[in-house]
């Protein structure tokens, strides 16, 4: 078995998630070798490949593509990329995390290589059997994979746990020749920008707290109410999709079926009813409280303790009670 | 310019779903279909697209047994103004979906092929990078805005929903776009359209006709109900939930 992992990397590090997928790989057999696929340009990439190196005792090769064509995440080039070094290496794996970078690249590397890839991986049962979620959770389906190519795997990160790491050990890094890497004769995908949320605040997708708020909370305002509970307790914050719709935060907040999926120690949902599409994002979570004024909602249902109250007296209490974070 | 708009039919968003005790997948008979929501706004889209001027003719398409007639019917009722049934069962995978899709775009030359980011049933999130890529289109996926330039530019600014942010990406046409929730909000169909949307015309076409290798390299091995949780208990303070998180559960 050996694996080619679509690195994600950022200002010079790998991201959390790219790790996660390291953990998965070694849960495809005995004897795997993992080798990370870096890509970008300029001295930052430089710096995460050099990080990539010893992100993972059992990563034993980093894979650096450095041109102008990978400045930006698009996925022509990238799906290309990954088919060329493909093409050099004999790979039977190729994994990337369930990100909206992984689930947007690797369908189309699948495509290019005539195999069906298997999206949001939760568990890994052998070389070519695979667990993952349908219906928005409601149901888990067990696949096999019997084509001939490549495997194609993007995997819930959440799933993956990483432990913390004594071993240190460094992979060899090698520059991916790209002098013979064709690309159609002009780029017919430009990317045109960014905008990005600054936060101080703890990654949804890996925080230890999780503080959401759903619709009830009723304005952008009332809003501030959660991040500051979030704050208190050192979490992140989440919403539900109708308070994202509502304006109340930016999108990347989501939490569900189509948003980001937790998997805290602590998750604590505020005026949240607890539609199937969001029970679908936080399922995985140790503990769960609910706080909601309807003693129907079928968040109480998933929830490991409920208060049935009104949310606007209840966060103020627990803004004075709660300990400060360790 | 022509568009293509690919329409699922599902399993309808509000019904809890069962597994059927065999664990071959999970109950579909007598159970509420409709349209697959986020094909729903890729084709709202598209039809916003077309009453801006910028489309002469919106194809809608589906894939599946002859029920989804149903589904293209709902379509045709909401504005397109023709559909494609491929007559198919239902157990293909989006690669197969993809080169069906790729065979008739080859045919109907569309300048765009929109498409539901997921179907609520596999959640899989594939077909329209894989459609994509076989026709060696660029992709925007997920797109919570769509612009389309003018006619001689042949171009299209997306925003999509990424998991930092938003990311715009501008793409060349032909290309797919696959849309996420927040695009827009789908219409109703009156009545006096869904009347008219029965003499519009449905051409059905077979596997053969497209010639689609219809090989499949995944099998389901099994279905399973996800384990529960275990029922939790309702505590009637602020004071009582501090203390079980603190003493009981030590997560704060």
């Amino acid at each position: 078995i050996s694996t080619l992992i679509l690195a994600e990397h950022e200002s010079g590090s790998i991201k959390p998630q790219t790790v996660s997928t390291v953990v998965a790989a070694n849960h495809l057999g005995e004897s795997s070798s993992v080798s990370l696929l870096l890509a970008g340009s300029g001295s930052s990439l430089q710096e995460a490949a050099s990080q990539a190196a010893s992100c993972h005792p059992s990563v034993s090769e980093v894979l650096v593509a450095d041109s102008y064509r990978f400045e930006y995440p698009l996925a022509e080039p990238w799906a290309k990329l990954v088919d060329f070094v493909r093409q050099q290496r004999d790979y039977s794996h190729i994994l990337a995390s369930s990100s909206s970078f992984g689930k947007n690249i690797l369908p189309r590397v699948a495509a290019l290589l005539d195999v069906s890839p298997v999206t949001d991986v939760v568990k890994i049962l052998g070389s070519n059997e695979f667990i993952r979620p349908i219906y928005a959770g409601n149901a888990l389906c067990r696949v096999r994979y019997t084509g001939a190519g490549p495997c194609v795997l993007t995997i819930r990160t959440t799933s993956f746990p990483v432990t913390p790491i004594t071993e240190s050990k460094k992979a060899t890094i090698s520059q991916i020749d790209l002098s013979k890497f064709k690309e159609d004769a002009v780029s017919r995908s430009r990317y045109v920008g960014q905008s990005t949320q600054d936060t101080e605040r703890p990654d949804l997708g890996s925080a230890r707290v999780v503080i959401t708020g759903g619709r009830a909370l009723k304005s952008v305002e009332n809003f501030k109410m959660i991040e500051k509970l979030a704050e208190k307790l050192g979490g992140a914050v989440g919403a539900t999709r109708a308070a994202v719709d509502a304006g109340y935060v930016p999108n990347d907040l989501q939490v569900g079926q189509t948003g980001k999926i937790v998997a805290p120690e602590l998750y604590m949902a505020f005026g949240v009813s607890g539609a199937i599409q969001h029970l679908a994002g936080i399922k995985d979570s140790k503990v769960i409280v609910a706080v909601n004024k309807d003693a129907d909602a079928p968040i109480f249902q998933v929830a490991d303790y409920g208060l049935v109250g009104d949310l606007f007296e209840v966060i103020p209490e627990l803004l004075e009670k709660l300990p400060e974070k360790k | 310019m022509k568009i293509l708009v690919a329409v699922k039919r599902v399993v309808d968003y509000a019904v809890k779903i069962r597994v059927k005790p065999d664990k071959t997948g999970v109950d579909t008979q007598n159970v509420k279909m409709s349209m697959n929501p986020f094909c729903e706004i890729a084709l709202e889209e598209a039809l916003r697209i077309k009453e801006a001027g910028f489309a002469k003719e919106v194809v809608a398409v589906s894939i599946g047994p002859s029920q989804c007639v149903d589904t293209l019917r709902t379509g045709l009722a909401m504005g397109a103004d023709r559909g494609i049934h491929v007559e198919a069962s239902y157990s293909f995978l989006p690669l197969t979906i993809a080169k069906i899709l790729k065979s008739l775009a080859d045919v109907e030359n569309p300048g765009l092929i929109f498409l539901g980011k997921q179907a609520i049933d596999d959640d899989c999130n594939q077909t329209g990078q894989m459609v994509a890529a076989l026709l060696g289109w660029p992709q925007a996926t997920f797109a919570s805005k769509v612009v389309v330039l003018d006619k001689d530019k042949q171009s299209a600014t997306v925003d999509r929903e990424v998991d930092g942010g938003l990311e715009t990406l501008s793409v060349d046409l032909p290309a797919v776009i696959t849309t996420d929730l927040r695009l827009n909000q789908p219409r109703y169909a009156t009545l006096p359209n869904i009347m008219k949307a029965k003499s519009k015309p449905i051409k059905k076409m077979t596997l053969e006709d497209l010639k689609v290798d219809t090989k499949s390299d995944i099998e389901i091995v099994e279905v399973t109900e996800p384990p529960k949780r275990k029922s939790g208990v309702i505590v009637s303070s602020v004071d009582e939930l501090i203390d079980k998180l603190k003493n009981e559960a030590h997560v704060v």
